[in-house]
């Protein structure tokens, strides 16, 4: 099968056959970071921007060590020092960008579409690293990967989403990619982070966590923001972690071996308790590991679509 | 030999033959390098590492010990990635954390252009400083366009470039053996 894809915008429309394939390319990508030598020439002579509108330490560096580890050049953009502050807008900056011959552009942006809207009038690959409320697509790729990689599969797997899933792109991304797996996926924190209406998604909605935690394989716990506390989304966030928080007395009650995912970074004591975090549950470091993986295979994926796309349109061009 | 698998298929060489040529090739690794000391047997992906894996058994048997073996994708070193439309797979890699000092012999099943060989020396470089590497292949079919050439062959096939050389794996194919394939 051919990866003719030239952007990676979200995993809503990616087929399980592409996702498949990116997951299988991480594999052997994972290796080359345990080598001495932790580098392959694959991406060698290809430039590519980090245009960062958000603050995120660990996805660019994440996305950094997968360039540079494919020998590409990597220039970082980051907004606060960047021309937007002069009123430059996003088509502007990115052409400007494309002027001095880049080849892919890695976007974080605090408006969903903002990737989509880039890729269609740029000519570089677009990936994108978290846009709004949309997607994380590399987030979810690298959460379902873990998942595999300690279950050896994806399809029938039972997995929570526990936190602001209304507000969290990560959660957006697991749900669409999970589901596409095979994957039954459910919901569960304050009914104010996690409304009804989630279930147009195709989830199952858990009004408590003991009883998500008492069912499922996987629990994927989001990160509570301390601006939702200050929106009065919940009262506090003690009576969050009470309620909601991931707790070792909590998951003794269910009495099930549930694996533990945190996208990062954490605040021990609110969504997930120190212990637990350190326990032998999670998998957090892993996700951290094979995230690199998957943003390489993702990119070198990326880069060959591109070219398989054009020598695809070539010849239906008659080229 | 049991002919044609399909309508532009020619069988050169059955299992018998193959094993033989192995055989050979196993015998002739030892007498180079004076015994197994050091020696890293190291497949290229794909079917260069079911014939490794045989090698290394036949030499564990000649010299009654365990001899070292890995195997190495080589896809991300191609010189064509940026030119071949069709994306390869990329397979797995396993070899020590440091080759520094081994006697590396690469196994590979057909010998060609010479660019495979290439890639797999880029990769193996950035591995460690190996105290030498020779190449074992199957079927050395001709064509070379680098200065790189194989120490031990199982047989020599003359080849047109419009031709395609088709090495089957009973571990993988079903059978083994050699077939010449007419393209076009």
């Amino acid at each position: 099968m051919q990866f003719t894809r030239k952007h990676l915008l979200g995993l809503e429309e990616l087929s399980s056959d592409e996702i498949r394939m990116i997951l299988d390319t991480a594999l052997p990508f994972k290796e080359i970071s345990e080598r001495q030598i932790k580098k392959v020439p694959v991406l060698r002579g290809k430039t590519i921007v980090n245009l960062f509108f958000e603050a995120s330490t660990r996805t660019r560096t994440s996305f950094e060590f997968a360039e540079k580890r494919l020998s590409a050049d990597t220039v970082n953009v980051n907004v606060s020092t960047s021309s937007v502050s002069k009123g430059e807008t996003l088509v502007d900056m990115a052409r400007n960008l494309e002027a001095m011959k880049i080849d892919m552009v890695v976007i974080r942006h605090a408006a969903s579409g903002a990737p989509a809207f880039l890729a269609e009038r740029i000519d570089s690959n677009v990936i994108n690293a978290g846009d709004g409320w949309h997607e994380h697509p590399t987030q979810g790729l690298l959460d379902m990967l873990t998942m595999r990689d300690h279950y050896g599969k994806l399809e029938g797997l039972k997995v929570v989403i526990v936190g602001d899933v209304i507000h969290s792109r990560v959660a957006r991304s697991n749900i669409w990619g999970l589901k596409k797996m095979g994957a039954e996926v459910g919901v569960c924190g304050p009914p104010t982070l996690v409304p009804a209406s989630l279930k147009e998604l195709g989830v199952k909605i858990y009004p408590r966590i003991e009883d998500a935690l008492s069912e499922v394989d996987v629990v994927n716990v989001l990160r509570i923001q301390l601006e939702r506390m200050q929106s009065n989304m919940f009262p506090s966030l003690g009576e969050y972690n009470r309620l909601y928080g991931i707790s070792t007395s909590k998951l003794e009650a269910a009495g099930r071996d549930v694996l533990i995912l945190h996208p990062g970074p954490m605040n021990r004591g609110v969504e997930i308790d120190s212990d637990v975090a350190d326990g032998e549950h999670q998998v957090i470091l892993k996700q951290v590991t094979n995230g690199v993986a998957v943003r390489m295979a993702a990119l070198f994926l990326l880069a060959g679509g591109k070219q398989a796309g054009a020598a695809e349109a070539a010849l239906i061009n008659g080229e | 030999m049991s002919g044609q698998n399909n309508l532009n298929e020619k069988q050169v060489l059955d299992s018998r033959m193959v094993e033989r040529s192995l055989r050979r090739i196993a015998h002739q690794i030892v007498e180079r390098n004076q015994g197994t000391d050091g020696l890293l047997v190291v497949g290229i992906q794909t079917r260069g590492v079911n014939l490794a894996e045989r090698l290394v058994s036949m030499i564990s048997d000649i010299e009654k010990t365990e001899v070292a073996t890995g195997k190495l994708d080589i896809t991300l070193y191609r010189d064509d990635l940026r030119h071949n439309p069709v994306q390869p797979t990329v397979r797995s890699t396993d070899l020590p954390a440091d080759v520094t000092g081994r006697k590396v012999v690469l196994v590979d099943d057909v010998f060609f252009t010479g660019r495979t060989i290439r890639a797999a020396l880029d990769a193996l470089v950035d591995f460690g400083r190996p105290s030498s590497i020779m190449l074992a292949v199957l079927i050395d079919r001709g064509h070379q366009e680098l200065p790189i050439r194989a120490d031990f062959i199982g047989s020599s096939i003359s080849t047109r470039k419009d031709e395609d050389v088709i090495v089957r794996v009973s571990e993988v194919d079903g059978d083994d053996g050699v077939w010449i394939k007419a393209l076009g």
